[in-house]
């Protein structure tokens, strides 16, 4: 299918009256990565809930493959279209491999029993999330990067084009963090799925991410690849904070390097005595994106 | 060549993983429900005459003398299975509640719905003088309104299963002193009725009981088990429930309406018996491993508790040499301490 995956078009999103998202206008293209960045209450939980129909737009229209989503009946939506909340809860006791089969709840009807193509996606599911060795562990007795990947797999499950993920890192350390965007980028690249996440670290979004949305006071500030659109200027105007951006060392994306009170700018060149050499700074920029 | 033998065991281990939950599940539901007809046949036998279990199961079918079918048949058929018809409707309503708001405490004799049977059944007769019939309709009515009036009160931008229990419970405290005033002001004889009634008793029901909870269960059975498969993901919060495609809204009024009208025609029947509803779901949980809202066997588990209770109450009791008692003391006896842990355990740990 051509044209984009999802767009939004005038949104004006809100609870209760007050304004989150005023006249917003997004498209989110079609197979790639797309990243909503910007400071805290800058409205990127409200556009996602908003691009997921989980929050009714008070103006505007969001389109999924060219239609209304809302529209569209709700569980039509859902086999096209797959949503990773923020806080996600798991019933006590309930088995990773449960917890991945309501993921193909949507294709159920009031009477469409479970069938072998069901059994067929859950496996699928946990086998690209390496939870097949969880299979019988209840949820709640999960680390946290397990539970998110059991999350994930119950996404996948639900075999959508679409998936969008609403933080999907908090509360992971480092490591895990990487591995779940690893995840995603590898399904990305191997089934086309057009993901959109919200992050909280700009240096991670402008990795993984082939497409940036910056948003600020509900406003779109900035769209594009990471290298085009980060700059020094951008991370002032979005987050007020003043950086050094940098190429990072290992992908080449932009790498953002804030400056405190505290720390003042070490500026390329003849290193200073007292700080230490950073010689990426002088390396070429790698473009590994571009190929 | 590898990758497909690892597709095949991933499936493999999947359906197995799958199938032995099914099983279990199954294998629960079938024991509870064998030992509920256990106990049932146990309290057509048990009494001042008592029957051997074939001349039970002559009455049953109509071949034992007519002073045996007369026992069975209508005094003591009409009892048993208005303690089995009711803790089944109280059992599924709790779980209904409880998978809904994904809080143990949120069951409808703790969060006031029962209270509101209670209440209107002794305005009925208290102020009224009723006695029989109109006293269950009005306690049915009674569990409706509160349910409405709390649904209502706790609605703000949608449903928030905290905010349920809490105003929940506040109407229950507010419908409980209004108890308490027309106690105080009722004429002993009234007084002592309604007591009776609050405390919850299948003693002197008959086939004019029955009647009307059977119609009310076999009515609400269908939706509620047609409803649970939205209720499995209305479990993991709303947002991802939206997310799989299930009608967040439409579907929790639904279960709730139809956890209500058990609640309240179970109410009607054998009066608010304490804390079956809030034990049944945790007890067939456990017993199916947590899996699911298990309704099926909160349904069985529900009418094991208050068939055994019964029993308890009318038989055990008097080897002790305690007189029969209404079964709501011996469930509350039961219910109480398990309240005490919840509340004790979900202090500790935070999760509610």
């Amino acid at each position: 299918m051509t044209g984009d995956a999802l767009a939004g078009q005038g949104l004006r999103l809100g609870y209760d009256g007050r304004e989150v998202v005023r006249d917003l206008t997004v498209a989110i293209p079609r197979g790639v990565i797309t990243a909503i960045v910007g400071p805290n209450a800058c409205g990127k939980s409200t556009l996602l809930r908003g691009l997921a129909r989980l929050l009714v737009p008070d103006a505007g229209r969001v389109l999924l493959d060219g239609r209304d989503i809302h529209a569209m009946p709700t569980r039509a939506v859902a086999t096209r279209l797959g949503i990773l909340p923020q806080h996600p809860i798991a019933p006590e006791g309930l088995t990773v491999t449960d917890l991945v089969g309501r993921g193909r709840h949507p294709h159920h009807g009031w009477l469409r029993r479970w069938g072998a193509d069901d059994d067929r996606a859950v496996a699928d599911a946990m086998r690209v999330t390496s939870t097949l060795d969880l299979a019988e562990r209840p949820v709640d007795e999960l680390s946290g990067g397990q539970r998110q990947r059991a999350w994930i797999a119950m996404a996948l499950a639900q075999r959508t084009g679409v998936l969008l993920l609403d933080e999907p890192t908090t509360y992971l350390d480092v490591t895990h963090q990487v591995e779940v965007l690893d995840l995603l980028t590898d399904l990305n690249r191997t089934d086309g799925t057009t993901i959109v996440m919200v992050l909280h670290d700009l240096n991670l979004a402008c990795r993984y991410a082939d497409h940036l949305i910056a948003l600020r006071d509900g406003e779109v500030v900035a769209t594009g690849t990471p290298s085009d659109v980060v700059t020094r200027d951008l991370v002032a105007d979005v987050f007020d904070l003043p950086s050094v951006v940098v190429p990072d060392p290992v992908s080449g994306t932009p790498l953002i390097v804030p400056i405190g009170r505290h720390h003042t700018e070490v500026l390329p060149g003849p290193p200073p005595t007292t700080a230490l050499p950073v010689p990426e700074l002088a390396e070429p920029r790698r473009e590994s994106r571009s190929e | 060549m590898t990758a497909v033998l690892d597709e095949r065991n991933a499936v493999r281990r999947v359906a197995s993983v799958r199938r032995r939950g099914i099983r279990r599940g199954r294998t629960v539901g079938l024991v509870l429900a064998a030992l509920a007809s256990g106990l049932v046949l146990l309290e057509l036998s048990l009494g001042s005459v008592t029957l051997p279990p074939d001349d039970v199961l002559a009455a049953l079918f109509g071949t034992a003398t007519p002073q045996a079918e007369y026992i069975v048949g209508e005094v003591r058929a009409p009892r048993a299975l208005t303690g089995a018809l009711a803790g089944a409707a109280f059992g599924l309503s709790g779980a209904i509640f409880q998978g809904l708001v994904r809080n143990p405490l949120a069951s409808p004799d703790i969060i006031g719905i029962t209270m509101g049977a209670s209440a209107a059944a002794v305005v009925a007769i208290v102020v009224f003088g009723a006695t029989g019939a109109p006293v269950s309709v009005s306690a049915f009515c009674g569990a409706l309104g509160t349910a409405t009036l709390i649904y209502v009160l706790a609605w703000r931008r949608g449903m928030s299963g905290y905010r349920l229990v809490l105003v929940g419970i506040a109407v229950a405290a507010v419908l409980s002193s209004v108890v308490s005033y027309l106690m105080t002001r009722a004429q002993v004889r009234d007084a002592q009725q309604a007591l009776v009634w609050l405390t919850g008793s299948l003693t002197a029901r008959t086939w004019t009981d029955v009647a009307p909870l059977a119609v009310a269960v076999v009515v609400l059975v269908p939706p509620a088990v047609l409803l649970a498969s939205g209720l499995r993901p209305l479990q993991f919060g709303d947002d991802a429930a939206t997310g799989l495609g299930v009608r967040v809204e439409r579907h929790r009024l639904g279960l709730i309406v139809v956890a209500v009208a058990l609640a309240a025609a179970a109410t009607a029947a054998a009066g608010p018996v304490a804390f079956v509803a809030f034990v049944s779901a945790p007890i067939a949980r456990a017993l199916v491993n947590g899996n699911g809202p298990a309704l099926v066997p909160a349904a069985f588990t529900g009418a094991v508790v208050l068939v055994g209770s019964d029993l308890v109450a009318q038989h055990v009791l008097e080897l002790v040499g305690i007189v029969a008692l209404p079964v709501g003391v011996v469930t509350g006896v039961l219910g109480a301490p398990y309240l005490l842990w919840l509340m004790s355990t979900t202090n500790r740990t935070g999760r509610a």
